[in-house]
């Protein structure tokens, strides 16, 4: 059975993308995190795009809630990334008193998937300089690294 | 004039999309209906989180002035501080405390009656002829 309440999550590659296209209320915005999470531990995905384009509002309970799913989603090693924000909403986020926290935020869905590969491709390049450098400490025996 | 009962969670869905129509029939901008939808929801959800139920009225016409006035009622505990529960972050449900501070920012005009153990009314007012 469809549960009503549920929001679809799409996998592409190494990512999620979840497009909110209805007004949320509060039970869904919680349903939606856990969604979210269960579907970043099953695909190992790095990285969670979620576009509000189409919200009208973003009040103080879901501005928390997409907030905590960044972060919690940040400890099972994926990035999020909500994109599409209204100029609207932005400001009265802003007026409201809320802040994202560390939320990263991009104009749409094509600059937040530049900007998810980019950090990806950034945390690549310091496991391989990382194993690298480790490679070449045990190659060298001497102290002539300056 | 629109009334809409908060019983559950969807009517905080409902209040702020009233809310927002009539703000938009009466001329508001985008900007100021956004401010005007997020304000309702959060004291909408003040009325379901403390008082369980309540009711939300809005109405464009009142006292010779042309904008939006939105008043929520509700039988639940009251405020006990009014000038605490307007600092941010002040909540006593666990929540941001942004509501009330919040709501007031993004309107010309917030009025708060309450009496602890009988009620609260809160009024938000926002003018098209400042």
């Amino acid at each position: 059975m469809i549960n009503p309440n549920s929001i679809p999550i799409l996998k592409l590659k190494e990512f999620l993308i979840v497009s909110i296209q209805t007004d949320l209320h509060d039970r869904m915005a919680e349903q939606l995190q856990h969604d979210i999470l269960r579907r970043v531990s099953e695909t190992s995905a790095k990285g969670v795009l979620i576009d509000i384009s189409a919200l009208e509002m973003v009040d103080s309970f879901i501005g928390r809630t997409l907030a905590d799913t960044a972060r919690m989603a940040s400890i099972l090693d994926a990035e999020i990334v909500i994109v599409g924000m209204k100029p609207a909403v932005a400001i009265t986020l802003v007026e409201l008193g809320l802040s994202l926290g560390e939320v990263r935020t991009a104009l749409n869905l094509d600059e937040g998937y530049e900007m998810l590969q980019k950090s990806l491709a950034l945390t690549d390049m310091e496991g391989e300089e990382t194993s690298e450098e480790a490679l070449a400490e045990e190659a060298s025996d001497d102290d002539s690294r300056d | 004039m629109s009334k809409v009962q908060i019983k559950e969670e969807s009517d905080i869905v409902k209040a702020r999309s009233v809310a927002k129509e009539m703000a938009r029939d009466l001329g508001f901008g985008l900007v100021d209906q956004t401010r005007i939808s997020t304000a309702v929801s959060e004291l909408a959800r003040n009325i379901f989180a403390y008082a369980g139920e309540g009711e939300v009225y809005i109405e464009t016409d009142w006292d010779h002035r042309k904008g939006i006035r939105i008043t929520f009622t509700d039988q639940g505990p009251g405020i006990e501080d009014i000038d605490l529960a307007l600092q941010d972050g002040f909540s006593t449900a666990g929540s941001m405390g942004k509501g009330l501070p919040g709501a007031k920012r993004l309107m010309d005009r917030l009025n708060i009656q309450t009496k602890p153990g009988e009620g609260t009314r809160i009024i938000i007012e926002k003018w098209l002829d400042k």
